[in-house]
């Protein structure tokens, strides 16, 4: 698998067991993960891809019985982000998520934003305000909501809430932004804004994105890993994966044969 | 043929014996509030609502009575102050404890302990406050009187935080998992997590518990007729015996007014009193719960 060796690694998945208590959900997982590129993962419901996406940032650890076993390294510091002996809330601080349903706080659109910076201490009213502005740029939001910062954030549409999910994410500068179906719950007119979004997103940030609708894989990553089973059947760049899938079963999948 | 007319007939009667049981709930509760207030009409007959509200006196059973219903009130809001400064807190400390920190063995053991707490006869709890907690309490605070707001106030609060906590603990674990997870994913401690967004994702439960825990110390009678001192007293210091509404009308009821004299009436003029106290707070409690459903 050297298909990333011409691009920097922001992380690298050795040996990556998990384990929900006796379940082993993931199976000796292998993946690099290119800086500032997408990396889409695809493979039939239940295989192990939000399993996986949660390994980033540690939400495992909020359930009792969970175990990793294996490496996630991130660079450029080498850390091992599985560690038992690194602090999750560490990890979380440098690798944002968003989650499948939109899931704003009952907080106002500015306070939602800013919840991340608030979290680590931050409370200088300019710097949040120039950050919060920022972030709402960034993710495509700013000129619909300009003015309803102060409104409560669930009275957004939720393409809305979720491009809010997005800003609240970015706001505090993550290395890795992970994105677990982010459109499965949205129509197709909020779902493309925000593919669009994830595309320009890749010039400041990496990112991780789980889907299960084949065209956005295509349309959105650089590369793209097949999972089956818990186990990654197939990486290579995406337009391999969709021309000339390797291994057969990842051709099955893609071409809807089954999953 | 016939099978069918009785099988039909079956059916209205079972509708209709339904039907009539749950009017005769509402038929008994509108029943009671009619007789409230009828009683206290005829209260007002002999003693204006001015003097009721306004007098500062309440003695009904002196020679000389005075009908001033503003010590009794004071004393209610007295006791039930200092419950609700001690179950607020912890009620919704324990809430929280219960739903985002225990793990599942200690809430195991927790839950039924506190739902015991709930089940000892508030007589006991009387008791407790007179003989066991007033005691303790004049060793630090000398000019405290044998009878006091305080000590019952406090025993009170006690008796009413499992009500504030199995209600804010329900609200707080209905609030959706992955609303906790987004927290968590931005980097936020437990604690965060409670105070920043569990607490207001929950808010409209959290009140309505606040609303039924003041309500209970509102109408809370033994431990306050039992160690508050049955004296009415126009005053807000928890230092001194005072008298509830409840513990009027217990006392009162106990004693031997002949009906249809104006002492037996007062019973109902308390009543009315306290009736309004707790129906308004009913219906601020309903319209919190009305909004909790509006958020989720
Ligand atoms: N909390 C859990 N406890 C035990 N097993 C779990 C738990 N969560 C998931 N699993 C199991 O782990 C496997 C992988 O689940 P996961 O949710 O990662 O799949 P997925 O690829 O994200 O599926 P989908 O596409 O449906 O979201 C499944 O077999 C699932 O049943
Ligand atoms: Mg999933």
């Amino acid at each position: 698998m050297s298909v990333t060796h011409s691009y920097p690694l922001k992380a690298e998945v050795k040996n990556l067991n998990f384990y929900y208590n006796l379940v082993q959900a993931l199976k000796n997982v292998h993946l690099p993960i290119a800086e500032k590129m997408i990396t889409a993962l695809i493979g039939p419901s239940g295989c192990g891809k939000t399993t996986y996406l949660r390994c980033f940032n540690r939400m495992h650890d909020l359930y009792p019985g969970n175990r990793y076993e294996g490496e996630i390294i991130l660079y450029p510091d080498r850390l091992n982000i599985i560690s038992p002996k690194i602090d999750p809330i560490e990890v979380r601080m440098r690798i944002s998520m968003v989650f499948q349903k939109p899931n704003p706080f009952p907080k106002t659109v500015f306070e939602n934003v800013a919840y991340g910076l608030r979290v680590r201490g931050e409370n200088r009213k300019n710097f949040l305000e120039e950050k919060v502005e920022k972030a709402l740029i960034q993710s495509a939001l700013w000129g619909e909501v300009k003015d309803r910062i102060y409104d409560l954030a669930f009275n957004l549409s939720g393409g809305q809430q979720q491009r809010l999910c997005i800003a609240r994410a970015l706001a505090t500068d993550p290395e890795i932004l992970l994105f677990d179906e982010p459109t499965s719950a949205l129509d197709p007119t909020a779902t493309s804004k925000i593919e669009e979004l994830i595309m320009q997103l890749k010039k400041e940030v990496t990112i991780l994105i789980v889907t299960h609708n084949m065209q956005q894989a295509a349309r959105v990553s650089d590369f793209t890993a097949f999972m089956y089973l818990g186990e990654i059947i197939e990486f290579d760049k995406t337009d391999k994966v969709f021309t000339h899938p390797s291994v057969r079963l990842t051709e099955e999948y893609i071409t809807g044969r089954f999953g | 043929m016939r099978k069918r007319t009785y099988l039909k007939l079956k059916e209205r009667g079972i509708e209709f014996s339904l039907l009539l049981s749950a009017l005769s709930s509402i038929f008994i509760t509108l029943s009671i509030v009619f007789i409230l207030l009828y009683e206290a009409l005829g209260f007002f007959k002999d003693v204006s609502i001015w003097e009721f509200l306004t007098g500062k006196q309440w003695t009904p059973l002196f020679a000389q009575p005075k009908f001033g219903i503003l010590p009794l009130v004071t004393g209610t809001l007295l006791v039930t102050g200092i419950a609700v400064a001690v179950a607020l807190p912890v009620g919704l400390i324990v809430a929280i404890y219960l739903s985002e920190y225990a793990p599942f063995r200690i809430k195991e053991v927790a839950k039924p302990i506190l739902e015991l707490l709930a089940a000892v006869p508030t007589v006991v709890y009387g008791y407790f406050a007179l003989l066991f907690l007033t005691p303790i309490l004049q060793k630090f605070i000398p000019n405290l009187s044998g009878f006091n707001a305080l000590s019952p106030g406090i025993i009170m609060g006690i008796m009413i935080i499992p009500y504030v906590s199995s209600v804010s603990e329900d609200s707080m674990k209905a609030v959706p998992m992955h609303i906790r997870e987004g927290s968590y994913a931005m980097g936020a401690t437990k604690f965060q997590t409670a105070f920043k967004v569990i607490i207001p994702s929950a808010f409209s439960g959290i009140a309505a518990a606040f609303i039924i825990g003041i309500s209970r110390a509102i109408g809370e009678t033994m431990v306050v007729a039992i160690a508050a001192g049955m004296m009415p007293n126009l005053t807000l210091n928890p230092l001194e015996p005072i008298q509830t509404l409840t513990a009027y009308i217990v006392g009162v009821s106990l004693g031997d007014v002949p009906h249809g004299t104006v002492e037996y009436k007062t019973i109902f003029a308390a009543g009315i009193t306290l009736f309004f106290m707790t129906l308004s707070l009913n219906i601020l409690g309903f319209w919190f719960r009305r909004k909790i459903r509006e958020v989720y």
